[in-house]
């Protein structure tokens, strides 16, 4: 075992998606669904059409196996959708991505909106004619970039504006803007506009956040000129309060979309709320309608997301990690920088039959990484692969036997969420949380000492803070004494931190799947970090940056 | 198994067609051909299951540098893994070792010394002695490996020029004598702008027992005028049954050049260069090696390539070249290319690349089967004089 290489649940173990004799395709929609309703004072007729047909073929309690049949493709659900924010997965090529199996490609609206523009992509024929992709195609909303890209976004009512990143431009997006945009772009599945906030924000801005979600979507609805080529998902909202998840929940079900997203999730709140939110927005969401949780990635989180009833999944994770020389293995994650990986002469997973574990060792893979282009277009193959491949879930049928008669259960835990006004999520017992995470796979056992060593890391952490605090201190008064060696009267600020951060304990590598992604050293220098003239870091915030870390 | 080379053909000038039998090889290589350029035994981006899709059995020879490997993988580790081939998973594939990297580094006068030349690794300017060296050789095994020569650039003086072709034959006698197991040795040649000492060294190498002859010290800033003369000094003494590769020759022009003075293979720094910038090559493949027919709505100056980064290929939505069968014409547009390269995604290179060596082996192709219909001379006026028309019209118009 090597210091890079760290344990994690057994995750190939992940779900029983056995296609179930008792057949349950009363599922099935009628293409073009088309009803009257009435809503908040006015009444229209709305067409919505679908161009999706979801079909459940398989359930384990809550979790289910499904096939979406869009426009452009036939996807099995539950699946992952790599990331090819401007029109391509970085470093694979389309007949890679089809090796290994990828049924969609996720771009990002506000990227392809900024180059190379809407306008040509439709003169072009659509994203799929254009980077000449046959299987299926999302784009998100443009949403996501008010969080990560939020001091460049101001939002309104009206929409969001957002300082352009190539030519400073100021370039306002509303809902129908984006959906404008995303009708030129073409993809099989479009997102409404949402209102995001960071799901470690409280108060009334979340709230405020999610009624806005709700108001965008009937614009995005009236906005939307291709319903019968394209498939409208709505998002849900409202941080981490129940009670406004289901508000939203509810809000978006009325109004009969083809598909829905939880969204705001995965912005650095914690596994517990995490969970809760995804439970109960599962719960909510019609069973005949796929469910899609937007930015999750890592292995485990889509576990437990599918044994919760969700069916698709998006993150930059597996290849952004590879970029910067992580692999990912059933074991967790596999630090190919790591000097003991020079000698090693065994594949990078030995159970994986990719083309890069078939035909590479280790040593080899180590002296490319983070160096050279072939280390990352050879590692994101192997990742994507991995997590292309691992929701199909090759689990033994006696293991699904066995966890049925273990009884572990979780669609008992789900009850309780349909209504809105009780939040009962706090009062469940614990084993049925646990049992929430692995919907009757071998991590239960696992699962509560990561929590335990997670808890210690933490504390361990805070230890570690303070202590180094405590040693600036220390040095601060050792180096008082030494005034008079031109020491000056007062310890530069940025000293005490350095010697603070010097003395913090590293992070054990063991729970690198948990913490959030990292770039290597250096990474922001150079090429990666070219300056625009608008990324400038506002001073004020800096200061406070470092006072907040110290 | 031995390397195994055969002239087929050979024109009244030098210029001529062989077949190289290499052991891991499945079929026979013909002659002369091109030697796609790698970083750390894989091309720059080109993904292994993508290099499948280059021309068999064209494609099939790769050119290493050795000392890339000197950056985080010990030589015993690939001994271990079993190999160049074995590390790399090109079992079908000949290897060629040879220690000058065009793109890492232009041999310099300054760092050699006695003990041994010296390059630009990844891991900063390190000394190489014959020892050394053959020790890494022996670990990677490939088929062919080029000894340890000491190059200069045209201008240094004739008394450090005498010195590397000393110190080349040296290294030359050293390597031999440490006598690894592992593939064809070729014997390097030196000796800059100066036909004697070019002649000299030539004569020396070829009295040694050598599989091959590896000629350096081109593109180092030699006059092209003096570069035929220098090439047939050095020819005219090398035995015929044995192939010749040199490196610094990657032009067309130059390609020509070196294939008409007898020259059978070269390295392709040409071709990683131009994807670096952007640019894809569009030269016509036509048999005469006539460029007349060449499409005039381009815009660029230099009809020869084009360069994808401009703004006028941001919709065109036609491959690069309608006839040609490569991965990158068949499933993507100049549009598409275009758009990668002002995002700076890594696939814009990766399908540029297969593309610019993709025709550059047609390129080869179409000279081969050039010299063997006897019609070489002829091909390579044709080439150049319409190129360079081409060129003229062009500058006119500008």
């Amino acid at each position: 075992m090597y210091r890079g290489m760290s344990l994690q649940a057994p995750i190939t173990w992940c779900l029983c998606f056995k296609p179930k004799p008792k057949t349950n395709n009363t599922n099935m929609l009628p293409p073009l669904h088309s009803r009257t309703r009435s809503r908040q004072g006015y009444t229209t007729t709305v067409t919505n059409a679908m161009a999706l047909v979801f079909e459940v073929l398989g359930r384990f309690n809550r979790a289910r196996a499904a096939r979406l049949t869009l426009p452009h493709h036939v996807c099995q659900t539950p699946l992952f959708m790599p990331v090819g924010t401007q029109g391509t997965i970085k470093g694979l090529t389309n007949s890679q991505l089809e090796d290994i199996g990828c049924q969609i490609i996720l771009g990002n609206t506000y990227h392809l909106a900024l180059r190379p523009t809407s306008e040509l992509l439709d003169e072009v024929g659509g994203l799929h004619n254009f980077m000449n992709w046959q299987r299926g195609l999302l784009t998100d909303s443009g949403g996501f970039q008010m969080v990560s890209l939020l001091h460049l976004a101001d939002i309104t009512e009206k929409g969001v504006t957002f300082q352009s990143p190539v030519d400073g431009k100021p370039m306002l997006l509303t809902p129908e803007e984006s959906i404008q945009i995303q009708n030129r772009i073409g993809a099989d599945i479009i997102m409404a506009l949402d209102d995001v906030v960071k799901t470690t924000i409280t108060g009334p801005r979340v709230e405020e956040a999610m009624y806005r979600t709700l108001r965008w979507i009937d614009r995005c609805i009236a906005a939307h000129k291709r319903p019968h080529d394209q498939n409208l998902f709505g998002i849900v909202q409202g941080g981490l309060d129940p009670i406004l998840r289901d508000i939203c929940a509810k809000g978006l079900v009325e109004r009969n979309l083809p598909g829905y997203a939880i969204g705001g999730l995965s912005g650095g709140e914690d596994k517990k709320s995490f969970w809760r939110v995804v439970a109960q927005c599962t719960a909510a969401l019609p069973e005949d309608k796929p469910r899609y949780v937007m930015g999750v990635g890592y292995p485990l989180d889509i576990v437990v997301c599918s044994a919760l009833g969700a069916d698709m999944y998006d993150c930059v994770y597996p290849t952004r990690t590879a970029r910067f020389g992580t692999a990912l293995i059933p074991e967790g994650v596999l630090k190919l920088k790591h000097k003991a990986m020079a000698e090693d002469t065994r594949p990078i997973d030995p159970t994986c039959p990719c083309m890069v574990c078939k035909n590479y060792t280790r040593a080899y893979i180590h002296c490319l990484v983070t160096k050279d282009a072939m280390g990352s277009q050879l590692l994101s193959y192997h990742n994507l692969y991995y997590m292309l491949q691992f929701p199909k879930g090759d689990v033994p049928e006696w293991v699904c036997d066995a966890m049925e008669v273990a009884g572990i259960d979780i669609s008992s835990c789900c009850a309780p969420f349909s209504s809105c006004e009780e939040s009962v999520s706090k009062s469940m017992p614990e084993e049925v949380i646990l049992a929430g995470y692995t919907s009757g796979s071998s991590c239960s056992l696992i699962l509560p000492f990561i929590e335990f060593a997670r808890f210690l890391f933490g504390s361990l952490c805070i230890f570690s803070g303070f202590c180094s605090i405590l040693f600036g201190v220390k040095l601060l008064g050792l180096f008082n004494s030494y005034k008079k060696w031109n020491f000056g009267k007062k310890m530069p600020l940025g000293l005490i931190i350095g010697i603070g951060r010097a003395y913090r304990r590293k992070r054990p590598s063991s729970l690198d799947i948990l913490s959030s992604k990292r770039a290597p050293r250096g990474y922001y220098k150079g090429k990666n970090c070219k300056p625009t003239g608008f990324h400038t870091r506002k001073d004020n915030e800096h200061v406070e940056h470092l006072w907040e870390r110290a | 198994m031995q390397m195994k080379f055969v002239v087929k053909k050979a024109c009244c000038s030098g210029g001529r067609v062989g077949a190289l039998e290499l052991g891991s090889c499945p079929k026979p290589i013909e002659t002369p051909a091109l030697l796609l350029s790698t970083r750390k035994g894989l091309p720059h981006f080109i993904a292994p299951d993508l290099l499948t899709s280059l021309p068999f059995p064209d494609s099939h020879l790769l050119q290493i540098s050795p000392l890339h490997f000197l950056e985080g993988l010990a030589s015993t580790t690939i001994s271990k893994i079993g190999g160049l081939h074995q590390m790399l998973s090109l079992h079908q594939y000949g290897i060629a070792a040879v220690a000058r990297d065009s793109i890492q580094c232009l041999p310099e006068s300054k760092g050699a010394t006695k003990l041994g030349p010296s390059f630009e690794t990844p891991c900063g300017r390190l000394s190489i002695n014959p020892k050394d060296y053959v020790e890494m050789i022996s670990c990677m095994r490939p088929n062919i490996w080029a000894t340890l020569a000491d190059e200069v650039p045209a201008w240094v003086s004739e008394k450090r020029n005498k010195t590397s072709v000393d110190r080349t034959v040296r290294w030359l006698d050293d390597c031999l004598a440490l006598n690894p197991a592992a593939g064809s040795v070729f014997g390097a040649v030196v000796g800059g702008p100066n036909f004697d000492e070019r002649k000299r060294c030539a004569m020396e190498v070829a009295k040694r027992n050598v599989s091959g002859y590896w000629i350096g010290g081109f593109g180092l800033g030699e006059r092209i005028e003096e570069r035929p003369a220098l090439l047939s000094a050095i020819i005219d003494v090398l035995p015929d049954e044995k192939p010749r590769m040199i490196s610094g020759l990657g032009l067309p022009e130059e390609i020509l050049e070196g294939i008409d003075a007898g020259i059978d293979l070269f390295d392709s720094t040409y071709v990683y260069c131009l994807t670096l910038g952007g640019f894809a090559l569009t030269f016509s493949l036509d048999k005469g090696g006539n460029q007349y027919d060449f499409q005039r709505c381009q815009v660029e100056r230099d009809l020869t390539k084009i360069n994808l980064r401009a703004k006028v290929y941001s919709k065109d939505m036609s491959p690069i070249l309608g006839n040609c069968t490569c991965y990158t014409c068949r499933n993507h547009t100049k549009a598409y290319i275009n758009h990668l390269f002002n995002v700076h995604e890594m696939l814009a290179q990766t399908l540029l690349e297969i593309h610019n060596t993709h025709h550059y082996l047609m390129f080869f192709r179409v000279i081969r089967e050039a010299i063997k219909d006897g019609r070489f001379k002829k091909f390579r006026m044709t080439f150049i004089e319409s190129r360079r028309v081409h060129q003229e019209t062009e500058a006119d118009c500008a």
